[in-house]
């Protein structure tokens, strides 16, 4: 026997009381479990994906949409912009490297991204199997989606217009890939990559075979004599000035706008914080009429087993021993609802991910353990104390020969 | 050796207590007599060190009990006296082995073979995992009398332990805690208003209503 057993065995003596009292207070802590996980991982992944990107040039519009549909891949693009206008602008010299992309097609939902060489040089690719687009219509893709479709090098596919799924095929056009990359755990696994010339050729009313043998642009932006479009131009700046330089004076040109994906994810998460701030006020209401009714189950069960701890005070039970006792049960009854909560916490996310395939939630681990959780436990733990502490404090007032005596 | 001497208790402005000087040897018998509200039960608080005398003192082998201080007294207690209550008492989400085990761990004491000795010795063997509610009023008191030995005590006391039972087991009961007594040479103190077990107990004293 032990004071910890003693303690469990009033608590099991009492199952329905003591689960509910666990599952209301693990219901809280899932709650901020899931704001936890979310919030970290969105915010290494956010980090990950934009490594590297200063400054994103698109079309006007929505800054904040420009970001996510360039740099995340997760929102519709805002249009598209001259090339020789965007190749202009690239040759500032406040400009270290600058990435043309044309967005806007899909397969199956995974989007087609036109780009060069340079954008899988930014993410430290590595090929699973293949190796990068050198003609039109070859295509790279990321690892989930070779593993989602089944792909593998030599299969081909046709490509569809827009960004969704049920958007019509380009029919005349199928792609062939030519490589797999290996998993990089950022926004690149869920990409279809090509050629910039590849997207261009996709949407021609007519294709030229002369052009489609032709080698595409390796580095930089794609020459041609037509006057084509792109979508975006990912940026990485020379120096520091550049910061408070170059956005300016790309916003002046009437066709430009210029977005910083930093400014415009803190912005994001500002809008989104009182979101998160209110449910995490929730979720905090929950724990608190939890640890009350924690409170409640162990002042009402004091009621009924005062007899119990003066016969325990009779054959020799310390007050202290009779304090901590009652104390351990609310820390056990909130230890065990910490856990529960942290489990159920992760499984939401596991259950998310499992339903959403693509897109940002996919990118989200159920495995991953926040060290911000030890913090859920300790903080379980303290509700536990505070919650059992008046309750153990009349146990350990105990009147042995007035209760005996009744 | 127990000795009793000069107690005085009251309950507020209550008639004092005037307990008896009182010296018992290991094995000794007492039966303690009285109706209803005559101060039996607060006399064996205060011998049981539940409930602090106003005056005097109680010695048990050669230790004043009401010098000791909290948990000094709570683990002499344990380890010192066996308390037997008018109704059994015990605690019902431990299994009958548990409940008995419960003043070794009080008194943390290791763990030894005493519990399944005294269920034997009571008639209870077998019993060990059973539920408290399983069981019969005879073998819920004998559980408790378990309880109350399980740490071999000085002094052993019962408060109306024959109350609720019949002719035949009240006799059962008596004669089971003065062997049990004898065997362990703890003095047995019955504190009753039940006149039936006046004749197994040699030495006797009563308490009126209005003190002795």
């Amino acid at each position: 026997m032990s004071i910890f057993k003693l303690s469990w065995k009033y608590l099991m003596a009492k199952p329905l009381s003591t689960g509910l009292n666990i599952l209301l207070l693990a219901l809280g802590l899932s709650i901020i479990t899931v704001l936890l996980l979310i919030e970290d991982q969105f915010e290494n992944k956010m980090s990950r994906d934009a490594a590297g990107i200063d400054l994103v040039i698109g079309a006007k519009g929505s800054p904040l949409q420009l970001v996510l549909s360039s740099v995340y891949h997760i929102d519709f693009p805002t249009g598209n912009i001259p090339l020789d206008e965007a190749s202009a602008v690239s040759r500032n010299r406040l400009i270290k490297s600058a990435i043309p992309m044309g967005l806007g097609d899909n397969y199956e939902g995974f989007r087609i991204v036109g780009s060069n060489h340079e954008y899988l040089e930014l993410y430290n690719v590595n090929f699973s199997s293949g190796k990068a687009w050198a003609k039109p219509f070859e295509v790279v893709l990321g690892s989930k989606v070779a593993k989602e479709k089944g792909f593998k090098v030599g299969d081909t596919f046709i490509g569809s217009h827009g960004i969704a799924s049920a958007s019509h095929e380009h029919d005349e056009h199928p792609y062939v890939i030519v490589g797999v990359l290996a998993p990089a755990n950022n926004v690149i696994d869920e990409l279809i990559l090509t050629s910039i010339e590849s997207i261009w050729y996709s949407h021609d009313d007519a294709y030229d075979h002369e052009k489609l043998e032709q080698e595409v642009a390796i580095k930089g932006f794609p020459k041609t004599d037509e006057p084509r479009e792109i979508t975006t131009v990912l940026v990485a700046y020379r120096n520091p000035i550049a910061a408070v330089q170059l956005p300016r004076m790309v916003n002046a040109r009437s066709s430009l706008q210029a977005a910083s994906p930093s400014f415009e994810i803190a912005r994001l998460y500002e809008l989104l914080g009182i979101g998160i701030s209110l449910i995490q006020g929730l979720a905090l209401v929950i724990i608190f009429i939890a640890g009350l009714g924690i409170f409640i189950a162990l002042f009402n069960s004091l009621k009924e087993r005062k007899y119990d701890l003066a016969v325990m005070r009779a054959i020799g039970a310390a007050k202290s021993q009779l304090f901590l006792m009652i104390l351990l049960e609310g820390v056990m009854l909130t230890f065990i609802g910490a856990v529960l909560g942290l489990f159920l916490g992760h499984l939401f996310i596991y259950l998310l991910v499992v339903i959403n395939e693509q897109g940002v939630i996919s990118g989200l681990t159920a495995f991953a353990f926040v060290e911000k959780e030890w913090w859920i436990i300790a903080y379980s733990l303290l509700v536990g104390l505070l919650a059992s502490i008046i309750p153990a404090w009349n146990a350990y007032r105990t009147d042995i020969a007035g209760q005996l005596t009744r | 050796m127990i000795t009793v001497k000069g107690i005085q208790f009251s309950y507020g402005n209550q008639p004092k207590i005037n307990i008896p000087d009182i010296e018992l040897n290991g094995g000794d018998e007492l039966l303690v007599l009285g109706k209803s509200g005559s101060g039996k039960t607060t006399f064996l608080n205060i011998l049981g060190g539940l409930l602090a005398p106003h005056q005097g003192e109680i010695l048990i082998d050669g230790v004043s009990l009401y010098k000791l201080k909290g948990h000094e007294l709570d683990k002499f207690r344990g380890s010192h006296i066996g308390i037997i209550f008018q109704k059994p008492h015990l605690l019902g989400p431990l299994t009958v082995a548990e409940n008995i085990a419960l003043p070794y761990f009080f008194a943390k004491k290791p763990s030894d073979n005493k519990v399944l000795y005294y269920l034997k010795e009571l008639g209870i063997h077998g019993k060990q995992h059973a539920r408290i509610q399983t069981l019969s009023e005879g073998e819920a008191q004998r559980v408790s009398i378990a309880r109350a030995l399980v740490n071999e005590p000085k002094i052993i006391l019962a408060d109306e332990p024959t109350s609720s039972l019949d002719d035949e087991n009240a006799g059962l009961v008596v004669n089971l805690l003065k062997n049990q007594a004898r065997k362990l040479q703890a003095a047995l103190i019955i504190v009753t208003h039940d006149q039936r077990i006046k004749n197994h107990i040699d030495r006797s004293i009563t308490f009126n209503p209005s003190g002795l």
